[in-house]
């Protein structure tokens, strides 16, 4: 199932998500504080843009050459096709993410542990964006300017990942612990995991019809 | 109604896009060895027809039983046993046919193996170009593609939309050639087609959806 996800083109979210994180200390200015304060929240606020911006050819693409008919048409259910095509763009667009994520809180002068907790917050942060974005693909698959239709749907339901997600850092960067946050972080993957790609694929068939 | 037979049946169907209603009270049915020609003109509904028997679409009205099973209940074997081709090809521009005919055997939980692959698209023709992505491939050829898929998946029950579409015309006589075999082993096949189809001896069956053609 996963195969049929080999792209060149994920790497333009990650770009963005470097670019993004990177012009607000070009725009701010070089004050390590200020820089250390908001760091965090800039971090996830462009981990959400990044994800939005790989979301509409999540499906679209499938939904284009008639591959998704043939997908929905093997006996495997639907809910199975749509964790998967979740957990494909979890690979291709949080994984790499992740990874990248330590330069950038270099970037903002954030310290070591507090990196350590930006990476576990996006580590279960992303896979939630990616399972409510997989939602909101099938929903608005095959619509005219889907792509805005979809931001305007799935930026309210990221809000409590990025309330906690960032949350997390400032926590612990407060010299509190990060656990309640975390712990509400990972409450949230678990529903969304057993919810959203239901939703997903009931949408997936209002959308193909 | 016994289990084990094959059928495929239609009871007063409706077909609905919009306020439009399509057609109405459709009633057939199909039985293994019979293949089904569904004419009619430009949006009469031949396409709506063949989508909701595939279980894509819903009816408005009355129902679709394979081996006397509601469509809704029965799914898992249906979309075992049926194989679908509709104006897309449903096939994957940066994979090479063999990848792509792999691919759709391991979505549908089949096992296929490269000479197997090879095998089919060779029967289609496509032997020069098994290593080319379809990115590079004509229209025709991707067709082709599409039809070996059907091939590979051994189900007894085809369902084509437009099938000749691109075809040149060794092609179309191939797909003849396919039908006939196809239905002559017992196999079942519902298909929509502009063009003359010549299929004589098979047990053909036409089917006309909405007025006449104007």
């Amino acid at each position: 199932m996963l195969a049929a996800r080999r792209r060149g083109d994920w790497l333009t979210s990650q770009f963005f998500f470097v670019m993004v994180a990177s012009m607000f200390p070009l725009g701010i200015g070089p004050d390590p504080n200020t820089l250390r304060m908001i760091g965090p929240g800039v971090v996830w606020v462009s981990a959400l843009l990044a994800s939005l911006l790989s979301l509409p050819r999540l499906l679209a693409e499938d939904f284009r050459d008639g591959s998704l008919e043939q997908m929905l048409l093997t006996p495997q259910p639907a809910v199975l096709l749509a964790l998967g095509k979740s957990l494909a763009h979890w690979l291709i667009y949080g994984v790499p993410l992740l990874l990248i994520s330590p330069i950038l809180g270099i970037q903002f002068s954030l310290p070591a542990e507090a990196i350590a907790i930006l990476m576990l917050s996006l580590l279960i942060g992303t896979p939630i964006l990616s399972l409510l974005g997989s939602v909101g693909a099938a929903l608005t698959l095959g619509l005219r300017g889907s792509g805005v239709l979809l931001t305007l749907l799935i930026l309210p339901l990221y809000v409590p990942v990025l309330i906690f997600g960032a949350g997390a850092v400032d926590a612990i960067m407060a010299g509190t612990s990060a656990e309640s946050h975390l712990s509400l972080l990972g409450a949230i993957l678990v529903s969304t995991l057993l919810v959203a790609p239901w939703i997903a694929a009931a949408a997936l068939k209002v959308s193909i019809e | 109604m016994s289990e084990s037979v094959a059928t495929l049946s239609v009871h007063d169907l409706r077909c609905t896009r919009g306020d439009r209603e399509l057609f109405s009270d459709m009633n057939f049915t199909l039985h293994g060895g019979e293949a089904l020609l569904i004419q009619g003109g430009n949006g009469q509904g031949k396409t709506s027809l063949l989508r909701l028997l595939t279980g894509l679409a819903q009816p408005a009205y009355g129902e679709v039983r394979w081996r006397g099973e509601k469509l809704a209940r029965t799914s898992e074997t249906y979309h075992r046993e049926m194989a679908y081709i509709g104006h897309l090809n449903g096939i994957k521009d940066d994979l090479t046919p063999i990848e792509n005919l792999r691919l759709a055997a391991q979505l549908a939980g089949r096992t296929l193996d490269e000479a197997q692959a090879e095998e089919k698209l060779c029967q289609l023709g496509l032997g020069r170009c098994l290593d080319l992505p379809c990115r590079v491939l004509s229209f025709g050829q991707r067709r082709r593609v599409a039809l070996s898929n059907l091939l590979c998946s051994n189900a007894p029950l085809w369902i084509l939309d437009e099938p000749l579409t691109g075809l040149d015309v060794h092609g179309v006589a191939l797909l003849e050639n396919l039908l006939k075999s196809h239905v002559d082993q017992g196999g079942m096949a519902v298909l929509t087609t502009h063009q003359p189809l010549s299929l004589e001896g098979a047990n053909i069956h036409a089917l006309r959806v909405g007025g006449p053609a104007q």
